[in-house]
């Protein structure tokens, strides 16, 4: 029952680049050639990660002259959301596990 | 407010589980501490129990095994067998929200399905209260055990479907 939106940011978070890139952006802003040259991963790679954040609600961007400075997304709600989804996710298979096991005993 | 704007505050989640609603929702209630993620909780250090006190003005709390208390959530309705309405008086950053303005509220129903079959639906909602909050949720990402353990465990379970999800 995991929403279409809450979904696309657990999966942009998923990828472990990605989330590197995501924490990169946690500290301080960025444009791409930063992340690349700080990363291990190419400039194009780096484009591709960014638009996956993006378009996950996690991050935006601003023009800076020519260049796109990337940031965390200043509403954290869909960031929040995307972590409840699924810590009640994992907490309810954990509830109907428990039930089922204490009926299996009796 | 809007049914959308409802839905873009709000999660929801269910599941069906093989036992009858009265047992269920004790469960559920009662019996709280034996399903709660033991990665999540306030208390530092080890947990002795989990409360949920059943009645309307009650608290959820958890008891440390040095006897500390932390009380999280308070209880808006109690209605055995059908539904429970709590609040959620954590913040952004794992820490009790002192303002009650800021809570956000968890509401679970079950129904009946068949003989000895029930259905769980939780909706965690009013989340926009906890406002924008992201100076202290980039706080939380920094910390250990804050949000890259929560990045973590996604990452893992996402990997590992199949795995059980206990632990």
């Amino acid at each position: 029952m995991i929403t279409n939106h809450a979904k696309r940011t657990i999966e942009a978070l998923a990828d472990p680049t990605r989330r590197q890139i995501f924490e990169r952006l946690a500290e301080k802003p960025a444009a791409v050639g930063e992340i690349a040259a700080e990363l291990p991963v190419t400039r194009p790679a780096v484009s591709q990660h960014l638009r996956v954040l993006k378009d996950a609600g996690l991050i935006s961007a601003n023009k800076a002259g020519t260049r796109n400075i990337y940031r965390l997304e200043p509403d954290g709600l869909q960031a929040l959301r995307a972590y409840l989804d699924r810590f009640w996710q994992t907490s309810l298979a954990s509830f109907k596990e428990a039930v089922e096991a204490e009926r299996r005993v009796q | 407010m809007t049914q959308t704007e409802a839905e873009a505050t709000s999660i929801t989640q269910a599941t069906t589980v093989d036992a009858p609603i009265e047992h269920v929702f004790q469960l559920f209630t009662d019996g709280i501490g034996s399903w709660w993620d033991p990665n999540h909780h306030l208390i530092e250090g080890p947990i002795e129990r989990m409360v949920f006190e059943p009645r309307v003005g009650g608290a959820i709390y958890d008891v440390g095994a040095d006897g500390s208390e932390c009380r999280w959530a308070r209880v808006l309705a109690y209605d055995p067998p059908d539904r429970v309405l709590f609040t959620w008086d954590i913040g952004l950053d794992w820490k009790i929200e002192p303002d009650p303005a800021k809570a956000s509220e968890v509401e679970v129903r079950f129904s009946a399905e068949g003989t000895g079959r029930t259905r769980v639906e939780l909706t965690h909602s009013h989340l926009d209260r906890h406002g924008p909050g992201w100076e202290s949720m980039r706080e939380a990402v920094a910390s250990p055990g804050g949000w890259p353990a929560g990045i973590e465990r996604f990452a893992a379970e996402l990997a590992a479907p199949t795995r059980d999800v206990v632990g």
